[in-house]
């Protein structure tokens, strides 16, 4: 099967689900949530087909990896677990909306998500710059829209203006670096970047590394390393909780996608690579320790949640700069894999638990296990295995980064990750605090999940600590 | 099907089933009850002849680094198993009525059981560090909700440093694991042993640091050891007793494992070290026991001072006193659950545990007070006692070094300090047996309703102490089993 069909069929979905909404009115909404899930699930079956390879005439932008192929199915997973929120974010949505019929708006707020997961699907499978700066505009547009959706709330459009803003801003230095590189290597092309530099005179280096610098910035923008992080925090906040979730997951995979792509090149040539290395190393440090130190002051979960997500940047980013090590792609395939699970249950039963008990604060989490037993485990397992605690996915995820990162010899670095994960602990066992020492006050009521939640939550703790004991499928799909 | 699988799995099978709604209490009693049986009978079931390791059961997770889940126990994995086995049973059983989610209780009671199970029966390294690990929540939880004194600061502190010290073993395990030459890597602590040994990989002497600041920091290893007695006098009565019996006995557990075997050289380079380290747990915090003046954090303390004494076995490093040591952490793990379930027993009873408001209880609580002599007795390594036989063994053993080897002169300290110890820890035991229970009695009209040790208190105690009269009186029994692992 031609691999473009993929994307394709995500497109055409997305596009009949919206003529399904604007002639089918009074249609029930839930029910485009359901056939939207149903068709992604279908193109990931699609995935497992035989796969032709692209011929380098026909597409040249366009690689279909084992790489590309893993992230694809991550994407079309992480779109399906935002859907599967997006059901209980309806009230939400209706209430976030002014409209003349209730659920006007609900329809587009499950369609969104398709688009954007088709433009990921372009974007992991990019290997040239001109097809990544189309794609990654075309999922920016779509979280643009996405976040500032509940227009009725202040903070949900100021959210969204503040990522409108910023991220143009990041464009305007992806579009430049790549520019500068096209100027000096005369190609638009990833996968031949390095060919051609080994071509080029020593005192092109300079606008080079000037060109590599700019596009490291808009990178780092898209997984928030530090010091490009500061858009997060207000983001995650104001954004509506489903999309939040996927902002943390997708767009940070799609990041870590390019930024493998580009650093693997650039790997190849020894005096530019040891100075990007260095300071991706550097990025990675301070990453670890903003994210880390700055998550310990939180109180508010979702806020809590977008300081450790920059805390998680960190350790991929330990993963990327060990990128010699055998394992390296691997490692970071699974930490994002990991991440993906424990991120999403953390936001689903933060979306429940705030939507019963009136905030996002820590507090509202007091006392969760006698509201709803469930709830709190699995916020606990999410939680554990977020701090990186044995048989939990994220544990397996840090011990190959640290691995790797043994192995290419990076002790400072080492020694900084140790000392996130112990201020992890803290900030993670906060929350676990709330829900068990403390008492639920007495204006809450017992939390009723419906069936579909309770199946979703389980399925996920189970992956987690399957997972957490048995990661190979995952490590060996990237080999 | 290695039936140390058994072991792992029954806690968790407990749980699910308490998870949807079977009697806690009673499953907890079952689960742990049946874990203890087993145990016993994989102990009589070892062919002592045959020795090394059996039970074993290997299981492949990621074949490509050499991660694999290997079962197996030799004499000294059984030992600790079997200890699992009666302090799980025995905490259960002394579990009092809660009003605040029993069920979570006993969850958390039967998760640290099932982790230590595994990491006694684990070959592998990742896995031996990970069932270890698994405690760190449970006790968390634990000590917040049901805990007494100030309970907050005493749960984080002990989650904080277990959690920095967790991974400080972790880093050691991969910079063994990656000391190895690529072919030959393994995560399987007897390939590494036996890679080291045939010098075909070096691991570096700073290596053996890194574990022994990790699982001394467990074992509450001078100058690590204070976040021990303030999480033992604050958590409650069963925890203490999985936490200071059991769990404890991990970081003694993973040094024999791990570091002795594979570091012959640095052992013997960093001994001075630990000799002073372990003179300062001797008699340093010997002296600070005494000074307290309550009875939990008296026996908190105690527990952190006998580890001078079981590390003073390991430094010897030869068969008499490392067979010693492994009696003495059996003997240790059982009477300081003795001395913990009568504390708690007490504090649910007296609300205070101060000993200028306690004072002739043995009039009132005869059976406790009895209980408790005992109790003291076997701490303080009176003859009779498990401790009294691994306490000698250690002596003997160093000596042995000293003569034999040329030991330094900081060894002869160490012995002597030991010696010393035995002391110390008469004078801090019977004084806080006399104040709480001989004497006249303090304010009797406060201690009007106060009833004595009811059957699931007393039953649970005195099964711990026969236990470790048996195994002191005929310590054949346990060495016999000890011995397969020094041979």
């Amino acid at each position: 099967m031609n691999p473009l069909f993929l994307e394709l069929t995500v497109v055409l979905l997305g596009i009949a689900l919206l003529m399904v909404e604007a002639f089918f009115p009074k249609l029930c909404k839930k029910r485009l949530a359901f056939v939207g899930m149903g068709g992604l699930f279908f193109v990931l079956l699609l995935t497992w087909l035989p796969m032709s390879s692209v011929s380098i005439e026909s597409a040249p932008f366009y690689t279909i990896d084992n790489v590309a192929l893993f992230f694809k199915r991550f994407m079309i997973v992480t779109t399906i677990l935002t859907l599967l929120m997006s059901l209980d974010y309806i009230p939400v949505i209706e209430r976030g909306i002014p409209g003349e019929r209730l659920g006007a708006g609900v329809g587009e707020f499950f369609i969104l998500p398709i688009f954007a997961c088709a433009s990921l699907m372009w974007l992991v499978s990019a290997v040239s710059f001109i097809l990544l700066f189309v794609s990654l505009e075309c999922m920016t547009v779509v979280l643009y829209i996405s976040i500032s959706y509940l227009r009725k709330d202040p903070k949900s459009l100021e959210a969204g203006t503040k990522y409108l803003i910023l991220s143009a801003l990041t464009t305007g230095f992806l579009i430049y670096g790549i520019s500068w590189i096209f100027g000096v290597t005369g190609t638009t092309s990833i996968a031949h970047l390095a060919e051609s530099i080994v071509l080029l005179p020593a005192s092109s280096m300079t606008p080079l590394l000037f060109g590599t610098g700019l596009i490291l910035v808009a990178l780092c923008f898209k997984i928030a390393a530090f010091p490009f992080q500061f858009w997060l925090p207000d983001v995650y906040q104001g954004a509506p909780t489903p999309i939040t979730a996927f902002l943390s997951i997708a767009s940070k995979a799609a990041g870590f996608v390019l930024l493998l792509r580009f650093l693997e090149q650039l790997y190849l040539i020894p005096t530019l690579g040891k100075k990007v290395f260095a300071i991706t190393t550097l990025l990675a440090i301070v990453t670890l320790l903003f994210g880390n130190l700055a998550a310990m002051a939180q109180t508010n979960m979702k806020r809590l949640l977008a300081y450790s997500s920059i805390a998680h940047t960190g350790y991929i980013l330990m993963a990327v700069a060990s990128i010699g090590a055998a394992l390296a792609v691997p490692a970071i395939g699974f930490y994002l894999v990991a991440y993906l699970a424990m991120t999403s249950l953390a936001f689903i039963v933060l979306m429940i638990v705030t939507e019963t008990s009136g905030g996002d604060e820590i507090y509202c989490f007091q006392g969760l296990h006698e509201r709803s037993p469930l709830l709190a485990a699995a916020m606990t397992v999410a939680m554990i295995s977020l701090a990186g605690l044995p048989f939990s996915a994220g544990f397996f995820g840090k011990f190959f980064i640290f691995q790797v990162a043994f192995q290419q010899g990076h002790y400072g670095l080492l020694a900084v990750a140790t000392l996130s994960v112990v201020a992890g602990i803290y900030y993670y066992l906060k929350v676990v605090k709330a829900m068990y020492w403390k008492q639920p006050s007495e204006t809450c009521t017992p939390i009723t999940l419906s069936k579909l939640t309770t199946v979703l939550i389980s399925a996920l703790i189970a992956v987690i600590i399957i997972l957490g004991i048995y990661p190979t499928p995952i490590l060996m799909s990237l080999q | 099907m290695s039936p140390l699988l058994f072991l792992i799995f029954l806690p968790f099978v407990a749980i699910i089933l308490i998870l949807c709604g079977a009697p806690a209490r009673l499953t907890s009693l079952l689960t742990t009850g049946l874990n203890f049986l087993l145990s016993l009978f994989l102990c009589y079931h070892y062919n002592l002849v045959l020795g090394g390791w059996q039970y074993l059961q290997e299981t492949k997770i990621v074949p490509k680094i050499g991660l694999n889940f290997t079962l197996g126990a030799d004499g000294l994995s059984l030992t600790l198993l079997l200890l699992t086995g009666l302090v799980s049973f025995t905490a259960i059983c002394v579990t009092p009525k809660m009003e605040r989610s029993p069920n979570l209780f006993y969850c958390c009671l039967l998760i640290i059981t099932a982790g230590l199970a595994g990491a006694f029966s684990s070959l592998d390294t990742f896995f031996l560090y990970g069932f270890h690990e698994i405690a760190l929540i449970p006790v968390f939880i634990m000590i917040g909700i049901w805990g007494s004194g100030d309970r907050q600061a005493a749960a984080w502190k002990a989650t904080l440093y277990l959690g920095a010290d967790s991974l400080i073993v972790l880093l050691g395990i991969i910079a063994l694991y990656l000391s190895a030459p690529t072919s030959f890597r393994s995560f399987d602590f007897r390939v590494m042993a036996e890679l080291s040994q045939n010098e075909i990989s070096h691991p570096a002497s700073w290596i053996y640091l890194l574990l022994l600041a990790g699982f001394g920091t467990l074992v509450s290893l001078f100058p690590f050891h204070s976040w021990a007695p303030s999480t033992y006098s604050s958590a409650p009565a069963p925890t203490a007793m999985l936490h200071a019996g059991v769990l404890k006995k991990f970081g003694l557990y993973g040094l024999i494992r791990l570091a002795l075997p594979i570091f012959p050289v640095a052992v013997g380079k960093f001994s001075m070290l630990l000799l002073i380290l372990l003179i300062c747990n001797i008699i340093y915090i010997g002296y600070v026991t005494i000074a307290q003046r309550r009875l939990d954090w008296t026996i908190a303390y105690s527990s952190v001072m006998h580890m001078g004494t079981i590390f003073l076995g390991l430094v010897a490093f030869n068969m008499l006193s490392l067979s010693g040591a492994a009696l003495l952490m059996f003997g240790h793990g059982l009477s300081i659950a003795v001395l913990f379930a009568l504390c708690g027993a007490l504090r649910a009873r007296t609300e205070t545990l101060t000993y200028d408001e306690l004072g002739g209880l043995a009039q009132l609580l005869p059976k406790a007070s009895l209980l408790f002599g005992f109790g003291t007795m076997a701490s303080v390594g009176l003859p009779g006692f498990t401790n009294f036989a691994g306490e000698i063994l250690i002596f003997f053993g160093a000596t042995a070094t000293v003569i034999i080897n040329q030991g330094s002169k900081i060894l002869i300290i160490a012995i002597i300090a030991a010696l010393w110890g035995v002391v110390i820890s008469a004078i801090y035991m019977l004084r806080a047996y006399r104040s709480v229970f001989f004497g006249p009695i303090f304010q009797a009209e406060r201690w009007t309703n106060i009833k004595d040790l009811s059957l699931k208190e007393f039953a649970p105690v005195t099964l711990l102490l026969v236990v470790l009269l048996i195994t002191g009186i005929f310590p054949q029994l346990i060495l016999n089993l000890v011995n397969t692992a020094f041979r």
